[in-house]
């Protein structure tokens, strides 16, 4: 794994639920929060067509993407059967309040 | 170590209620199932196609023996159990191999009824249950040429229908005057019988077999009267016996079937029961919509959640003869209380019977034409008032310009492999069929799942729900008594509405602790639906949870296909000003707005901005004066009117004026799907006020008031309500009946079909035969008003909910 880690910003800057990106060069990475206050990192691009997952609802450790209602595994990025299809995932380290994310895809 | 749960009987009801609890309960206990017959699970529905010629035994194993495999479950095929030892915890099998179980669940079906004629035993006599007997069958097909079925219900019809395909002549013995006497009354039964004779089927009526006759092999049938027939098969479908004898030997309570609880358990409390085999408030049943419920309830009670009961089920019958349609549902005899509401064209082969009280549905039966068999189903069953639609409901649906769901039927059966049934996902009809079969789909929840068709906007159900019925040809209907709301609880939405008012719940996590949710944090279907009853219900108190809303309603624009979204400014009445629309095309201009479009609802809508820039967009809309169009959600969203007296040389009333002052009343309410109003000047209706949720169209002597219309892939005109006089009762009017669809509709529910399942009558009663009850509703809505209207814009240029519009982080390079 990387140790490139870079500091997003804390727990409680993204809301229960809830999901906030950040914007890299290379497109946006979507940061989950759950409602058990786990923190998961996505490529915010739905695999089905690209929907923002960021922009998704929130439940379990899923996300119901915005567009079409897909629903993607937080942990794994997979799709939820029946549907195919999966997101790349980022690590992420929980120092005290702080999130790190790692750029290099799992 | 894990608990271990033994099952009893490898059939539909047993296994069904496995693949519930791995749904809910994957690793609960070690399962054990024990199957007398040497097969894997499979349809037992499909065995008259088989019988036909028109599926294999392969097109028809439900789990094959991979599946077993893959869910780590022992299965004993071809060994019945003969002894269940309820001291030492034990089952025994006839090759005298045991199991010890912590729980046990008994599916062992039924049998078929032999009537204990002389040579009932013969070489060739066969009932018509399992594979074993379908290959009896085919083989006597193939050799030879007399077949005599007894039995003129439905299992018996199906299998003369199926030895005739094979090429036998078949005569059907039956006791009765009137075939399929419990589905079916007299008139349709006639009209079978005509088709089936048509066909080459012969028939026996009222004749009583009184001894099979042969050697070895069956030779002949004799009746009462002397008469005799040849035949070298001789079917018995008289009847089925609940299997009880191996739970009556171990000593649990049985009458005519083994006797369950609501909780599907029987007297032995560690012993559940389910399928044929049961009887439950003194019924047993022989179809399986009601057999996958109690699966469904069973399965919920041995993941130990507790919660879910079966109460019973509604049931509805249909042949599964190629070419023979033919549906039959509820009490279609009715007593001295009820109408008869019949519609016969015997050139046509057309019969339908409604049996209806108290302007309720209780029975139906059909022939001919089945098409609109569902749509009675649903009818009866939501007990849905038909006073409105009495004179012409015969016609059918598509006779009575329906509500924007259901209908339709009539095209499935004729479409082609390619037509388009869900517009929303782009799922044809192929797609559909091809799902179902090769999945094995019985259920609309389960074609969702797998194809996505009416996933989305749903009002393609109807579609898909006709599709299933035609392809699974069976049974398909599973009739809960009142739908739930999701996965996530038992509870219908009516139910959830009520429970939160008398346990006065006032957030998302105390109504799903204090009602038992399944799924700690729900799913999206009942978070929104649960938002918006707790808003609805506690308007002054209830805190939003806005991640629990649409990401629409979230960040209070519409996202587009590709993540951008629209902005769409209220417009009041449809009005508008130079000023106005100078700052929309500046706004246009500086943020490169993709495209400026005129909406339906008299709007103009900026399309692809940004998430980022909306804040920034909507300061600059604030200061001519903007606020937000609500255009985005489930909520009122415009009020359309024509320029009325004020211009126009017919107009009869200020309908701008009017509009305005209804914009200014309904504006940045939540209601439980989209709501918009609309008033004319005249009855010329230029503001198309007949198609909205509430309408008003302008006459001389005052206002006439519309509700329940829609636009959209189904249109429907209005209902008409009363007349007024005054401005002010206009908005009385339309603030009481807001209100009333604000309290009592199914979350997502537009107006039209909540009109249409709870009756035009009732609405007048509430609104305009209650007068006290009028004003108390439309206090209420003041009341939610007062709160509701902030416009949601403003606050977010003032800082409200910022992290929903800047990233989180950017990172350079
Ligand atoms: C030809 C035919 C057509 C039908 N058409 C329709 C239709 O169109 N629509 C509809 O809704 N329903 C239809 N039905 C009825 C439907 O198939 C039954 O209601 C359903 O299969 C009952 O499920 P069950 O699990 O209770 O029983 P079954 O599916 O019969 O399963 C019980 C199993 O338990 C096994 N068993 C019994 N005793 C023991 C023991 N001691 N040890 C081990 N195993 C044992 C049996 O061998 C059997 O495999 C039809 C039935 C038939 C036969
Ligand atoms: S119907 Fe929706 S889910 Fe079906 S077709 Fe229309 S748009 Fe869809
Ligand atoms: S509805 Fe009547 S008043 Fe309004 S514009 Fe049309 S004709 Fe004129
Ligand atoms: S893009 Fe995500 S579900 Fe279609």
């Amino acid at each position: 794994m990387s140790d490139n880690w870079i500091e997003v910003g804390t727990v409680n800057d993204i809301p229960r639920q809830g999901a906030r990106v950040v914007r890299g060069s290379d497109g946006d990475i979507a940061v989950f929060r759950t409602d058990k206050d786990e923190i998961f990192a996505l490529r915010d691009k739905c695999p089905h067509n690209g929907g923002p997952l960021s922009q998704g609802l929130v439940h379990d450790n899923k996300v119901a993407c915005p567009l079409h209602n897909w629903n993607i595994s937080l942990e794994t990025g997979m799709a939820v059967a029946p549907d195919e299809g999966c997101a790349a995932r980022y690590p992420i380290k929980i120092e005290g309040e702080k999130i790190f994310l790692s750029l290099t895809a799992i | 170590m894990k608990e271990k749960l033994v099952v009893i009987g490898n059939g539909m009801a047993g296994i069904r209620t496995i693949e519930e609890l791995l749904k809910v309960a994957p690793d609960a206990y070690d399962i054990t199932v024990f199957g007398a017959e040497p097969h894997c699970n499979y349809n037992r529905i499909m065995l008259s196609p088989v019988l036909a010629g028109e599926k294999t035994i392969e097109d028809i194993i439900l789990n094959d023996d991979q599946w077993y495999a893959d869910n780590h479950i022992t299965l004993h095929k071809g060994k019945a159990i003969k002894e269940i030892d309820r001291i030492k915890h034990k089952v025994v099998a006839e090759d005298g191999s045991e199991e010890s179980y912590d729980r046990l669940l008994i599916a062992t079906g039924s049998n078929p009824f032999i009537i204990p004629v002389p040579g009932h035993d013969l070489e060739g006599v066969v009932s018509f249950r399992d594979i074993h007997d379908v290959e009896q069958m085919l083989d006597a097909a193939s050799k030879h040429k007399h077949a005599v079925v007894i039995g003129g219900g439905l299992l018996g019809l199906e299998a003369a229908n199926g030895l005739m395909e094979q090429g036998m002549s078949v005569t059907v013995v039956h006791l009765m005057d009137s075939l399929m006497e419990r589905q079916l009354d007299h008139a349709a039964a006639e009209m079978l019988k005509s088709s089936l004779e048509e066909r080459g089927l012969n028939f026996l009526m009222q004749a009583q077999t009184e001894a099979i006759i042969g050697k070895e092999r069956v030779e002949k049938v004799r009746f009462k009267d002397g008469t005799e027939i040849y035949a070298d098969l001789v079917v018995m479908a008289v009847g089925i016996r609940p299997n009880i004898e191996l739970a009556k030997a171990a000593g649990i309570h049985c009458e005519r079937g083994i006797v369950v609880n609501d909780t599907m358990q029987t007297f032995d409390p560690r012993v559940y029961s389910v399928g044929e085999c049961v009887q439950h408030r003194g019924l047993t049943y022989g179809l399986v919509a009601p057999l996958f419920e109690m699966a469904k309830v069973c399965a919920n009670h041995l993941a130990k959640y507790g919660i879910g009961r079966y109460e019973g089920s509604v049931t509805s019958t249909k042949l599964k003869v190629t070419g023979i349609d033919l549906f039959s549902a509820g009490d279609f005899t009715g007593n001295e209380y009820t109408d008869e509401l019949v519609f016969q064209d015997a050139s046509r082969g057309v019969y339908r019977k409604l049996v209806v009280q108290d302007n309720r549905i209780k029975g139906v039966v059909m022939y001919g034409n089945t098409l609109d068999g569902s749509w009675y189903f649903d009818l009866m069953r939501d007990e849905t008032d038909i006073s409105e639609m009495r004179e012409n409901i015969l016609f059918g649906q598509a006779h009575l310009g329906d509500s924007g769901h259901g209908g339709e039927e009539s095209r499935v059966a004729a479409m082609p492999d390619d037509a388009e049934i869900c517009g929303c996902n782009g799922v044809c009809k192929g797609d559909i069929v091809k799902a179902i079969n090769e999945k094995k789909l019985f259920t609309l929840d389960d074609v969702r799942a797998h194809t996505k068709a009416s996933s989305s906007c749903g009002s393609c159900t109807g579609l898909v729900e006709a599709l299933l019925a035609h392809t699974v040809g069976g049974d398909h209907s599973v009739a809960p008594h009142l739908k739930p709301v999701c996965g996530c609880t038992d509870l219908s939405h009516d139910d959830l509405r009520k429970a939160i008012l008398d346990k006065e719940l006032k957030s998302i996590p105390a109504t799903m602790q204090a009602l038992n949710w399944k799924k700690d944090d729900g799913c999206p279907k009942c978070r929104m639906a649960l938002n918006y009853y707790l808003l609805c219900a506690w308007p002054t108190e209830y805190k939003d949870a806005s991640q629990s809303r649409f990401i629409n309603e979230r960040a209070h624009a519409n996202i587009q296909k590709d993540g951008t979204y629209s902005v769409i400014p209220r417009m009041w009445g449809g009005g508008t000003s130079p000023q106005e629309l100078r700052k929309i095309a500046d706004v246009a201009e500086k943020y490169k707005v993709k495209t400026v479009h005129v909406t339906g609802g008299q709007r103009i809508g900026l399309y692809g901005l940004k998430k980022e820039e909306l804040p920034k967009v909507w300061k600059e809309l604030e200061e001519a004066g903007f606020v937000s169009g609500h255009a985005y959600g489930k909520a009122m969203r415009t009020v359309k009117t024509c320029v009325g007296k004020e211009w126009c040389r017919f107009g009869t009333q200020d309908s701008t004026h009017l509009g305005v002052e209804l914009e200014k009343l309904t504006w940045a309410s939540w209601t439980p799907h989209k709501f918009k109003l609309a008033v004319s000047g005249c009855p010329r209706n230029c503001a198309e006020a007949t198609i909205k949720d509430f309408g008003v169209v302008c006459v001389d002597s005052g206002y006439e008031l519309h509700i329940g219309g829609n636009g959209g892939v189904k249109v429907r005109a209005t209902d008409y309500l009363c007349n007024v006089s005054t401005e002010e009762e206009v908005k009385e009017y339309c603030a009481a009946f807001m209100q009333l669809y604000r309290e009592e509709a199914h979350y997502l529910d537009r107006t039209a079909p909540w009109l249409e399942r709870v009756g035009l009558s009732y609405i007048k009663e509430r609104i305009l035969e209650d007068e006290d009850g009028r004003k108390a509703l439309a206090e209420r809505f003041l009341i939610a008003q007062k709160v509701a209207q902030v416009d949601p814009w403003k606050e977010r240029v003032e800082g409200v909910a910022e992290h929903e519009f800047v990233p989180l982080k950017e990172i350079s390079g």
